[in-house]
């Protein structure tokens, strides 16, 4: 296998982590807040995920457990950020310190363990295809991510609630004025942001790298918050960057399975490298930000 | 206006002017809360809670050893936060003071590494200048990607840091490497001209912590008394008027950046001048990441600053205490932290706010 058929084979697997989150902060963005807890929310998830996995509870109920819990973890912000009226960066910060804690709290005693991932699915016929077809086995959460993605899109171009969702945050004076809870609108969303970091969590922790390690997300849900910039508010384009993150963490292992003379914290930081660059290029079109960027972003709703 | 959808819920009612009752309140009764809950998780943890307290908030008050330990840890945390404050008062989020404490801690371990023979009452205030230098510059890439490139700030910060702890890897597993030291990530021990005097004999605390206080009165000064500061607030506050005033919004994240990073290469460099004495992975205990619940939980004001810095020491040494007499992970430490910053967000709500409950007055507009 060379090294651009190890990066497609890869590249799904290793994007789902980023796609879940960017999904699930999109959402939230889309009605107008600003979660930065993603990476503490992930974390929570996937430590719920690793030990209800590890316990014999099965890769079902880990992902169940992990969307809850980090659900509930971001109705915390939710509390605070619009209950309170608190600054939503700094909630989003304390809530991804928080999660980032009882991650390590609750994993210490299951460093350096593992635990089974899941069996690649192969797509009927197309997986067949020659140095292509490897894209096309992959994983039942993989499949799962792509359908989400799919829906996501639909949601927000043809229906009513994706309507609602971009309205609140679009201009949420109107939203409420029409009478739309904004209140409702966005604790939903940011619970369903709760709910994605927490399944992007579990896959990162039980199927992706099934080996817990303490500080494992490696700030992946920094780069999915990124990645909302990158796909300017668009779910296609979120897509999409989220398989350049996956290609790009696979890079990292393709160049030294090729022995590659560089320092391999060079390709551990590629990530971060490439979202300060994308995010420079991509935020200097002021226009393009302004023309799909979300009007009330992190702004409190105040009657 | 009804911030919870339900009836029978208070709603958040603005006060015409601020509470200062609330203001000074806000800090204690957060502590007390968090405090609270963090003792109910290490009751469900298995612990005992009394001694988990014991070890944590009194432990560390006991003996001058321990206290001296506190002042050691709360020198740079209140740098840190000093630099972080006026930044986040000018709505410019630099949460990216653990990349520049990184950097600001290689800057000035370059001339030990570089020139371990070297001698001189020079050396260790030329690493503090060059740590302080060298964390600016780090910041100031952020600043450029901000003003020129209109890239979030907060986003960029952070994945600097995270660029920074892989480059300190590098160095250490790399070419900072001490030949002698037995393949550990660490650079050779410094020379003794490369170390900042202690400053109270018997312990660890060096002439840092004093540097560290003058810089929080020239902060107070800065925020309080000058007009640069004062336009960095307007800036923060009203950013338009600002504009209209014709204060330029580019410099303003410039400085604050630039302020940010300079003092957090500044506590990087006195860590390791410190008491370290060496370049080591270890040197990054997140910092930078507590600085921000520091300047948050002293009220963004150079003076609370002060109390809430000592106070995340306390905590950092008290959570070492327990970790050794009540066996409590080191995480708790963290989940502490975050707790506590969530309480304090709450209780600082009621410095704006006050509550009013349905029955008293009905509905009334904000």
């Amino acid at each position: 296998m060379n090294a651009i058929e190890f990066i497609l084979a890869g590249m799904l697997a290793a994007a789902t982590p980023f796609l879940l989150a960017a999904l699930g902060e999109l959402v939230a963005e889309r009605a107008g807040v600003l979660n930065l807890g993603v990476e503490g929310l992930m974390a929570f998830g996937a430590v719920l995920a690793f030990i209800i996995v590890y316990h014999g509870g099965g890769h079902l109920l880990g992902f169940v457990a992990a969307g809850l819990g980090s659900a509930v973890l971001s109705l915390v912000f939710a509390v605070v950020a619009l209950g309170f009226r608190a600054n939503q960066v700094a909630t989003g910060l304390a809530i991804g310190i928080l999660g980032q804690g009882l991650s390590a709290l609750f994993g210490k005693t299951y460093e350096s363990l593992t635990v089974k991932g899941l069996p690649k699915l192969a797509f009927p016929w197309l997986s067949e295809i020659p140095i292509l077809g490897s894209l096309f086995i992959q994983d039942i959460v993989v499949w799962l991510s792509l359908a989400a993605t799919l829906a996501l899109w639909a949601m927000f171009a043809y229906t009513k609630a994706g309507l609602v969702v971009r309205a609140v945050g679009e201009n949420p004076k109107a939203a409420h004025a029409i009478g739309y809870s904004v209140t409702s609108v966005r604790v939903s969303a940011i619970a369903f942001g709760g709910a994605m970091a927490g399944f992007a969590g579990a896959y990162a922790a039980v199927v992706y790298t099934p080996l817990w390690a303490d500080g494992m997300i490696a700030g992946r849900g920094w780069i999915a918050i990124a990645l909302v910039v990158f796909g300017t508010w668009l779910t296609g384009r979120i897509f999409l960057g989220a398989c350049l993150f996956g290609a790009v963490s696979l890079m990292g292992l393709a160049a030294q399975a090729t022995g590659l003379d560089v320092p391999s914290q060079l390709l551990s930081s590629l990530p971060y490298l490439v979202t300060i660059i994308v995010l420079g290029i991509i935020s200097a079109d002021r226009r393009l930000l302004k023309l799909n960027g979300v009007a009330s972003l992190g702004e409190p709703f105040e009657r | 206006m009804s911030v919870l959808p339900a009836a029978f819920l208070p709603t958040l009612v603005r006060r015409e002017r601020a509470s200062l009752a609330a203001t000074l309140l806000a800090p204690p009764i957060a502590l007390t809360v968090a405090t609270i809950l963090n003792l109910g998780l290490y009751v469900l943890m298995g612990r005992d809670p009394v001694a988990v307290v014991h070890a944590m908030l009194l432990e560390p008050f006991l003996s001058w050893a321990s206290f001296s330990e506190v002042l050691l840890k709360a020198a740079p945390l209140l740098l840190i936060a000093q630099g972080l404050a006026i930044g986040f008062r000018a709505k410019v989020f630099n949460i990216g003071a653990e990349g520049q404490f990184i950097l600001g801690a290689i800057f000035a371990s370059a001339i030990p590494v570089w020139f371990p023979q070297a001698t001189g009452q020079w050396i260790w205030p030329l690493m503090l200048l060059l740590g302080a230098l060298g964390g600016a510059l780090w910041a100031s890439l952020t600043a450029f990607w901000r003003v020129r490139l209109n890239a979030n700030e907060i986003l960029v910060s952070l994945m600097l840091s995270l660029v920074a702890a892989q480059f300190l890897n590098y160095l250490l597993l790399g070419p900072w490497k001490d030949p002698n030291g037995f393949n550990f990530p660490q650079s050779v021990m410094f020379q003794y001209d490369a170390m900042v005097p202690i400053l109270i004999s018997g312990t660890r605390v060096n002439v840092s912590l004093l540097l560290t206080l003058v810089l929080s009165a020239a902060a107070w000064v800065f925020m309080q008394k000058s007009f640069t500061g004062y336009k960095l607030q307007v800036g923060g506050l009203a950013p338009r008027a600002a504009g209209y005033a014709g204060f330029n919004e580019g410099w303003a994240i410039w400085l604050s950046l630039l302020i940010g990073g300079f003092a957090a290469g500044l506590a990087g460099a006195a860590e390791v001048a410190g008491p370290l004495g060496q370049l080591q992975r270890s040197i990054s205990t997140g910092y930078g990441y507590a600085a921000i619940i520091v300047a948050y939980l002293g009220g963004l004001h150079p003076i609370g600053i002060v109390f809430s810095a000592l106070l995340m020491a306390v905590l950092y040494i008290g959570g070492d205490n327990a970790m050794v007499s009540a066996n409590l992970p080191i995480a708790a430490v963290r989940v502490f932290q975050g707790s506590l910053l969530l309480a304090y967000l709450i209780a600082v709500a009621f410095v704006r706010y006050r509550l009013e409950w349905p029955r008293a007055a009905g509905r009334s507009q904000s």
